[in-house]
């Protein structure tokens, strides 16, 4: 693979892709944050989520710093995906989901009536759980954001650069007209993440991204998020706590509570903060219990 | 399913107290009699299934000519001539207005009901579209014929019009339900590279289900090509090639064949044969169409 | 990279991204435009449907009002006299419905079962494929067949036999006639065997293999599963599925208008020639005027109304079933 023109050679700080992804992470491996003087891209406060009048998520506040990785884990079914559909509306898109609170991207609050879903979405794009390609040409899923949004430019040279960004150009350059379909899992999602950067977006919003990937594939996706982090803010989601940790500056963790009485259950942020303190001096009883693996 | 053999059937057992569980006397035969039926009826529906296609492909092909596929139809009859270029001109006419009108407004209707319609009005229109696909088609002739034949005679654009409105369910529904095949999560990532409802239907939805709506609107094609009564009160038949839409009954393929088989002359009974085959033919076409674009989509998919 | 290197220029320089700005009007509204197209030709579904009853029971009304309840009790069709009683043509619709799903209903089962429970597995494509070529053969090929072909094949000769052996029962008396109730029920079940197989196939299709398997552990033989476990996980469906095919008999044209053979009054002798709703309208139109076109939609009218009724049972009954 030849690294995208504008692109460092892949960090030595970080795992190497030869390795087992699998590690261990060791302390001093964690990625350090900016010291924040920059403006939070997101502010977050009292987000709560109902799905049909139950409540998923309760009361979250979070400040999410840009030109970072930020990681939220936590238990299956806890309300990552929920929280994570909150920052670029795509909860509207859920029958019968409502969302109180507010959210702040760059001081506006995107829930203000006034604003518009389709805009927000094209200022923070998001890259899903199982790759979903369009069934057409691999081409066409990359410029389909720039066609939608009336792009005027060279659109061949968009492509390509988008591709190279997300590390796919020297696999598929000679197959451009092929069917997205026919590319492997890991070349999909690297699909999809060329698709969402060539609407040269602000965040990447990326949920559990390589949880329907093979070790390898993972790697390279990790790889390639260290280097999407210089131009963008990333939030990703994982139940993989080594990914988070491989990955991530920042970490916020949520859990379940349940209420016993009524046995309905719901989402909390438990705590968050640098990704290197949370997982090895965590704030709370349940950060340290989830992080050491208590909770599978 | 039910391929595993049934107990009756494995024979060959060793242990003896096997055997003797084996389903004896009228359990056995029952069983039997039960299959050889089932095959009978399959064997008993295959019986028109061979006359209907060797009696139209014989007698048809015996009555074909170049002259029947480009002739009119004389105004006797008796004569031994001319052919029914007229009623294909008007079948083509009327179905190709049809389908002008009730695929479009088909597919919007499909894509109301998957994308933006809920509750009470959504699931109405939902079961009147099912309920209309079976309002028979001689009562939607004489809706059109009180309708807009009253007021402005009998023309193609009203022969259309009846077959539009037969079509119109047909569309909708199996429209409907190739939209239902669409994965959500393909919608979601369009919407999340900022694409609205509309782009992201127009963009994506559709052209993901296009192979599967084809299918319907060809089995809609056939099924609206091959009806006739709902024209005897709407086109009404004319011997004479027209292309005026409005104004002058037209004929069609089905209404040329109705009058050669309620007529007592061979050379019209003749005729009629080699309509139906031509008929036929048209309406396996679009049928055969339609398997294959299905297929087509499964392989791809 | 121009536009990537702004970017980073940008934050280089300390320039707070571009805020989120709302589409121009026209994406917006053509948003909104296109869900109200949808909206619009969802609801002509409903609006044809209505326009359709308003409009023909009101054509048919002044018969309605001066024939009265006469209209549907009473067997006198006569025209020229000014005389308008259907029923005639209500019980041939019925006669040679009944007799069409008589054939139908257990030729059509026993294709369905034949073909998802029995079937060697290299026959079940052809049989599948050539009964659904029925399914595709227009209703005027059927009449011009069944009036050419089946009329002296089958259709004559087994009427006289019905009368021959059966002919002390009311219902079989002679003298026969080919073109009869029974010959067009005959028809009519040849059209409705691919709608009721095809549907019951899908039904019987959805019975879940444990069901089967189950039965099998208990000794079953092959026709002991079918009645045990098959069919009863499958009678709603199959119910409805049968309903489905009633109802494009009753409303059938004109291959029943070519082999009713014609007789507006009603024959107890299903050998008989008779009439039926769809068949007089397709045959007296073409010569009819005033009053007695008015009539005739209100035959349609009637038709419209069983038929209507028929679908909406079979419907509920499919949906049920589904739901479940
Ligand atoms: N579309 C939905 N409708 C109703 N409930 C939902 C929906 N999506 C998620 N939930 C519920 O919200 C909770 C959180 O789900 P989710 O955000 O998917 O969790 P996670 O991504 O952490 O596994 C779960 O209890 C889930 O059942
Ligand atoms: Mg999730």
């Amino acid at each position: 693979m030849t690294p995208p023109p504008f692109a460092a050679p892949a960090s030595t700080a970080l795992p190497n892709s030869a390795q087992a992804p699998d590690l261990t992470p060791q302390v001093g491996e964690y990625g350090v944050p900016q010291p924040s003087a920059a403006e939070p891209v997101f502010t977050i406060r009292d987000l709560s989520v109902y799905y049909g009048g139950n409540v998923a998520l309760k009361e979250v506040s979070l400040d999410i710093m840009p030109r970072e990785i930020t990681a939220i884990i936590g238990p299956s079914g806890c309300g990552k995906s929920t929280f994570i559909r909150c920052l670029n509306r795509m909860n509207d898109l859920i029958p019968g989901a409502t969302v109180t609170g507010d959210v702040f991207y760059h001081g506006q609050n995107i829930y203000a009536p006034e604003v518009d879903p389709v805009a927000v979405r094209r200022r923070i794009g998001m890259v899903f759980q199982r790759p979903n390609p369009f069934p057409k040409s691999v081409y066409d899923n990359v410029a389909f954001g720039p066609r939608i949004n009336g792009f005027k430019g060279d659109l061949d040279e968009l492509v390509e650069n988008s591709l190279r960004a997300a590390a796919l150009w020297d696999e598929v350059k000679d197959k451009l007209k092929k069917s997205a379909l026919n590319l492997s899992g890991g070349q999909q999602q690297r699909l999809c993440i060329a698709r969402a950067i060539a609407v040269e977006p602000d965040v990447i919003l990326m949920d559990e991204p390589a949880s329907a990937l093979d070790p390898v594939a993972t790697v390279r996706i990790e790889d390639l998020m260290q280097e999407l982090k210089k131009q963008y803010s990333i939030i990703i989601v994982t139940h993989n706590m080594q990914q988070a940790a491989r990955v991530s500056e920042r970490t916020a963790f949520l859990y379940t509570e349940v209420d016993e009485e009524t046995s309905s259950r719901w989402g909390i942020l438990v705590e968050h903060g640098e990704t290197g303190l949370i997982f090895t001096r965590p704030k709370d009883k349940r950060t340290e219990d989830y992080v050491s693996g208590r909770f599978g | 399913m039910g391929r595993s053999p049934s107990p009756g059937e494995s024979a060959g057992a060793k242990v003896s107290d096997i055997n003797s569980a084996r389903p004896a006397g009228r359990r056995l035969w029952t069983n039997r009699l039960a299959s050889a039926a089932m095959l009978g009826a399959v064997l008993l529906a295959m019986i028109p299934v061979g006359l209907i296609l060797s009696y139209i492909f014989a007698k048809g092909m015996a009555a074909m000519s170049w002259e029947f596929l480009s002739e009119p139809t004389p105004f006797s009859f008796r004569r031994a001539e001319g052919g029914f270029l007229n009623g294909l001109i008007g079948t083509g006419i009327m179905v190709g207005l049809a389908t002008l009108v009730s695929v479009p407004l088909g597919i919007l209707a499909a894509i109301y009901l998957q994308e933006y319609g809920r509750g009470l009005l959504a699931n109405l229109i939902r079961f009147f579209s099912d309920v209309m696909t079976g309002v028979p088609s001689v009562f939607v002739g004489l809706f059109v014929y009180t309708a807009f034949v009253l007021p402005f005679g009998f023309g193609a654009v009203m022969g259309a019009a009846a077959l539009a409105i037969i079509m119109l369910p047909i569309v909708v529904r199996t429209t409907e339900e190739m939209l239902k095949l669409v994965p959500l999560e393909l919608q979601h990532g369009s919407f999340a590279l900022g694409a609205s409802k509309f782009q992201t239907i127009i963009r994506v939805v559709l052209p993901s289900a296009l192979p599967g709506i084809t299918t319907g609107v060809l089995l809609a094609v056939a099924r609206a090509a091959g009806e006739t009564a709902p024209l005897i009160l709407t086109a009404l038949g004319s011997l004479t090639i027209t292309t005026k839409l409005i104004g002058e009954p037209i004929s069609a393929l089905p209404l040329l064949i109705f009058d050669g088989a309620r007529n007592p002359f061979a050379a019209g009974q003749e005729r009629a044969w080699a309509g139906a085959l031509e008929l036929l033919a048209l309406v396996l076409i679009f049928t055969l169409l339609a398997r294959i674009v299905a297929s087509r989509s499964k392989i791809s998919s | 990279m121009q536009s990537e290197a702004r970017t980073l220029g940008d934050v280089a320089a300390g320039v707070a991204p571009a805020a989120i700005e709302n589409r121009t009007g026209i994406g917006r509204r053509a948003d909104s435009l296109f869900g109200l197209l949808t909206l619009v030709s969802g609801s002509l579904v409903l609006i044809v449907l209505g326009f359709m009853v308003v409009s023909t029971t009101n054509t048919a009304l002044p018969i309605f009002s001066s024939e009265g309840l006469s209209f549907v009790t009473s067997s006198n069709w006569n025209p020229a006299d000014g005389n308008y009683g259907i029923l005639a043509f209500i019980y041939g619709t019925l006669v040679t419905s009944i007799i069409a799903l008589v054939i139908a209903i257990p030729v059509s089962l026993g294709i369905a079962l034949y073909v998802v429970e029995a079937a060697p597995r290299w026959v079940r494509g052809p049989i599948t494929y050539a009964v659904d070529l029925l399914a595709a053969v227009p209703s005027v090929v059927y009449g011009l067949w069944g009036v050419f072909v089946l009329l002296p094949l089958f259709l004559q000769p087994a009427a006289a036999l019905l009368s021959e052996y059966l002919g002390f029962i009311p219902l079989f008396a002679g003298p026969p006639s080919g073109l009869s109730y029974f010959g067009a029920g005959v028809v009519l079940a040849i059209m409705v065997i691919p709608i009721i197989s095809s549907l019951s196939r899908e039904v019987i299709r959805t019975v879940p293999d444990a069901d089967r398997y189950a039965a099998y552990a208990l000794g079953a033989t092959r026709w002991e599963m079918i009645r045990g476990a098959v069919i009863p996980r499958s009678r709603a469906g199959i119910v409805g599925a049968v309903m489905l095919g009633l109802g494009r008999a009753l409303g059938e044209t004109i291959a029943v208008a070519l082999l009713v053979g014609s007789a507006t009054r009603i024959d107890p002798s299903v050998v008989r020639p008779g009439y039926s709703m769809a068949a007089v309208i397709a045959n007296q139109f073409q010569e009819a005027s005033g009053d007695h076109i008015r009539a005739l939609v209100g035959v349609g009218v009637v038709l419209f109304a069983i038929t209507i009724l028929v679908n909406m049972a079979a419907r509920l009954m499919v949906w049920r079933m589904v739901e479940r």
